[in-house]
């Protein structure tokens, strides 16, 4: 089953003759992983809030689990966001003031499929995630401003992956991490995605992380509008 | 939308520091609201209880609310005196049951000297007809006899016994005492919360003895009289400044009224008490409208401060937005996260302000009552104060709009993104 379709997609800015994106097709099936590669101001994160329907196409299609984001209502897409998707960002995924347990519950908050999705017990769920991103208990009930970053970013994951979501979208999640623990938090990634059935969406522009991926795309190639 | 309150508050919780001066500015404001609505009304309570079962107060022609003021609250002073024998005369109407006359002029340490007869300790009432009781003593029957106030006898320390020294006029002028003829305390009244606390009482023979050997305001040189030699003089007053009049019955007020500003031998001018009080409060309404616009625009100008804090915050909030948003929080929900925390900072500095005023109203009351004479009650808000702070919750939900607005625009230009 496809997850992520996008075809014959175009995008520009509103007001904006240059079109940024231009992208004839790109699928992302149940379960896998796809490295979108790409320099900085490539359009990047232009075609991930596409993906996950916080910015609609000019034209052509994008869909999540085979719906066009196009034909559905702000709120709707909001809605399908959080019930589908999860989102980890470069950094400051977290929101400083909650603990770390109730920034991981925070997917289900809004999202009622998330919290079903999570099991009669939310709360152990959420622990036994953090509990597989090597995240202490210790830490669990403290502020999440108070944690390094590398370990911020492996909530930030559990979080994502809280509720089973069918797709995650990362965007540069190891960019401010060492190179120990960036091969470190990518195992993790890898494979509490697997373990949740999630596709994966990553986006970086680091070559380096292409031997994580069984698909690796150049936004450069895919990216027509660049080409041309 | 319990989420989203606890989220509000945590966030707010998480930036007290900032915040926390937001939510003082808006409780000094909600404390000069409520004050002042407080003074104002009790001020008019107390005013108002300061003269009861009197028909009548009659005076030299002024104006009515100057004739009230210095007869009753002994604020400024009578430009003339009236005759004694028109107080007789006015006596001898036949709607009238009694009447008190009043001298007025004299003080001791800035309190002043009230020389009145018996009747005022029968007739004269405040509040709710309640008559003046004495706390100590007895009302005064020699001529250098002396009966305080309540509020005299508390701050000056005086008791029974004691010698007191009264001072001509306001007591200003140097060398204007009236150390030749002390007088003694012989009682003391029960507090009333009027005028009255504040007062000395002597007998009207007393006021004409002082001034036995005075003339024009000053001592006659060369003609002291000593206070043993004073009885050998006639003490009948011959001017008083006041009289206070109570009819036998009220319907016949205003014919009496009317017969006492024909009087012919002297102009005279009656008022009821009830309409000067009303014409004063006409003349204090638009100080106290500019009083309360006043603490209206500080209110605004506190929630102009809260809204200016919480738009500037949001530009290093946007990531926290962005977070909101990529975890399924649509623009609406962030909007309504943002008018949650303005309304909660409102509303906690709305309470802090509530406290602050019963706060201080407890701690500052006796100091009020003691040198300005107002009692300022020490209660829950009453209707006009709860109008005050639906007033200021309103303003402060409709001036987070913007701030919500605000955040709605930026989550919606930013995405998940935040452009910074």
């Amino acid at each position: 089953m496809t997850v992520l379709e996008l075809r014959a997609l175009r995008f520009a800015w509103p007001g904006s003759t240059r079109r940024l994106l231009h992208i004839d097709q790109l699928q992302l099936g149940a379960g896998e992983r796809l490295l979108l590669r790409g320099p900085s101001g490539g359009g990047k994160s232009t075609l991930l809030s596409i993906a996950a329907g916080v910015l609609v196409a000019s034209s052509g299609e994008a869909r999540l689990l085979g719906v066009d984001w196009r034909t559905l209502s702000a709120g709707q897409r909001d809605r399908r966001r959080a019930d589908a998707i999860g989102v980890v960002f470069q950094q400051f995924n977290l929101l400083p003031y909650l603990s770390v347990l109730d920034n991981v519950l925070l997917a289900g908050r809004f999202s009622a499929t998330r919290l079903q999705r999570a099991g009669p017990r939310p709360r152990e769920t959420a622990q036994a995630l953090l509990a597989a991103l090597e995240l202490e208990p210790s830490s669990w009930p403290r502020p999440a401003a108070q944690l390094s970053v590398g370990q911020q970013q492996r909530v930030a994951a559990a979080r994502a992956l809280f509720g089973r979501p069918s797709l995650v979208i990362a965007d540069e999640p190891t960019s401010a991490l060492d190179e120990a623990r960036r091969d470190a938090f990518m195992a993790l990634l890898l494979r509490e995605c697997a373990a949740a059935g999630s596709a994966l969406l990553f986006v970086s522009h680091d070559a380096r992380l292409a031997r994580h991926f069984e698909r690796v795309v150049e936004l450069d190639v895919l990216n027509q509008a660049v080409a041309a | 939308m319990k989420g989203l309150l606890m989220i509000a508050a945590r966030s707010a919780w998480h930036r007290r520091f900032g915040l926390g001066l937001v939510v003082l500015s808006v409780a000094l404001s909600t404390f000069l609201l409520l004050a002042v609505e407080r003074v104002r009304q009790d001020v008019r309570l107390n005013f108002s209880q300061a003269v009861s079962g009197t028909d009548l107060i009659v005076g030299a022609r002024t104006g009515s609310v100057q004739l009230l003021l210095y007869s009753v609250f002994r604020i400024g002073s009578a430009t003339q005196n009236i005759r004694y024998t028109s107080v007789l005369a006015l006596a001898d109407d036949p709607a009238v049951a009694w009447v008190v006359p009043i001298s007025l002029g004299d003080s001791h340490r800035g309190f002043p000297v009230v020389a009145t007869d018996d009747g005022y300790f029968e007739h004269f009432k405040y509040g709710d007809r309640q008559p003046l009781t004495l706390m100590h003593g007895r009302q005064f029957n020699e001529v250098f006899e002396l009966v305080l106030g309540a509020e005299v006898a508390q701050r000056l320390g005086y008791e029974i016994g004691r010698r007191v020294v009264l001072s001509h006029g306001s007591g200003e002028i140097a060398g204007t005492e009236h150390a030749d003829k002390p007088f003694t305390v012989v009682g003391v009244l029960a507090r009333t919360g009027t005028p009255v606390d504040r007062s000395l009482h002597i007998s009207l023979a007393g006021m004409q003895a002082l001034h036995i050997d005075w003339m024009a305001g000053v001592p006659l040189p060369g003609l002291a009289v000593p206070a043993e030699r004073v009885r050998e003089h006639d003490l009948k007053p011959k001017t008083v400044t006041a009289a206070l009049v109570g009819l036998k019955s009220r319907p016949a007020v205003f014919a009496v009224q009317r017969r006492i500003a024909e009087y012919a031998p002297e102009p005279l001018l009656a008022v009821l008490p009830g309409v000067a009080m009303d014409e004063l409060w006409q003349a204090v309404d638009l100080g106290e409208r500019a009083l309360q616009a006043m603490a209206a625009l500080v209110a605004l100008v506190s929630l102009a401060g809260l809204v200016a804090v919480v738009v500037t915050g949001l530009e290093q909030r946007r990531r926290e937005l962005a977070v909101l948003r990529a975890v399924g929080a649509g623009p609406k929900r962030v909007f309504a996260l943002l008018l949650i925390e303005g309304v909660l900072i409102t509303a906690a500095g709305a309470l802090l302000g509530a406290l602050a005023c019963t706060a201080a109203i407890a701690a500052f009351g006796p100091w009020v009552q003691a040198e300005h004479g107002v009692a300022l009650r020490l209660q829950a808000p009453d209707v006009a104060q709860w109008i005050w702070l639906c007033a200021i919750l309103a303003a402060g939900t409709l001036a987070s709009l913007l701030p919500g607005w605000r955040a709605y625009r930026l989550s919606l230009a930013d995405g998940l993104t935040p452009r910074s």
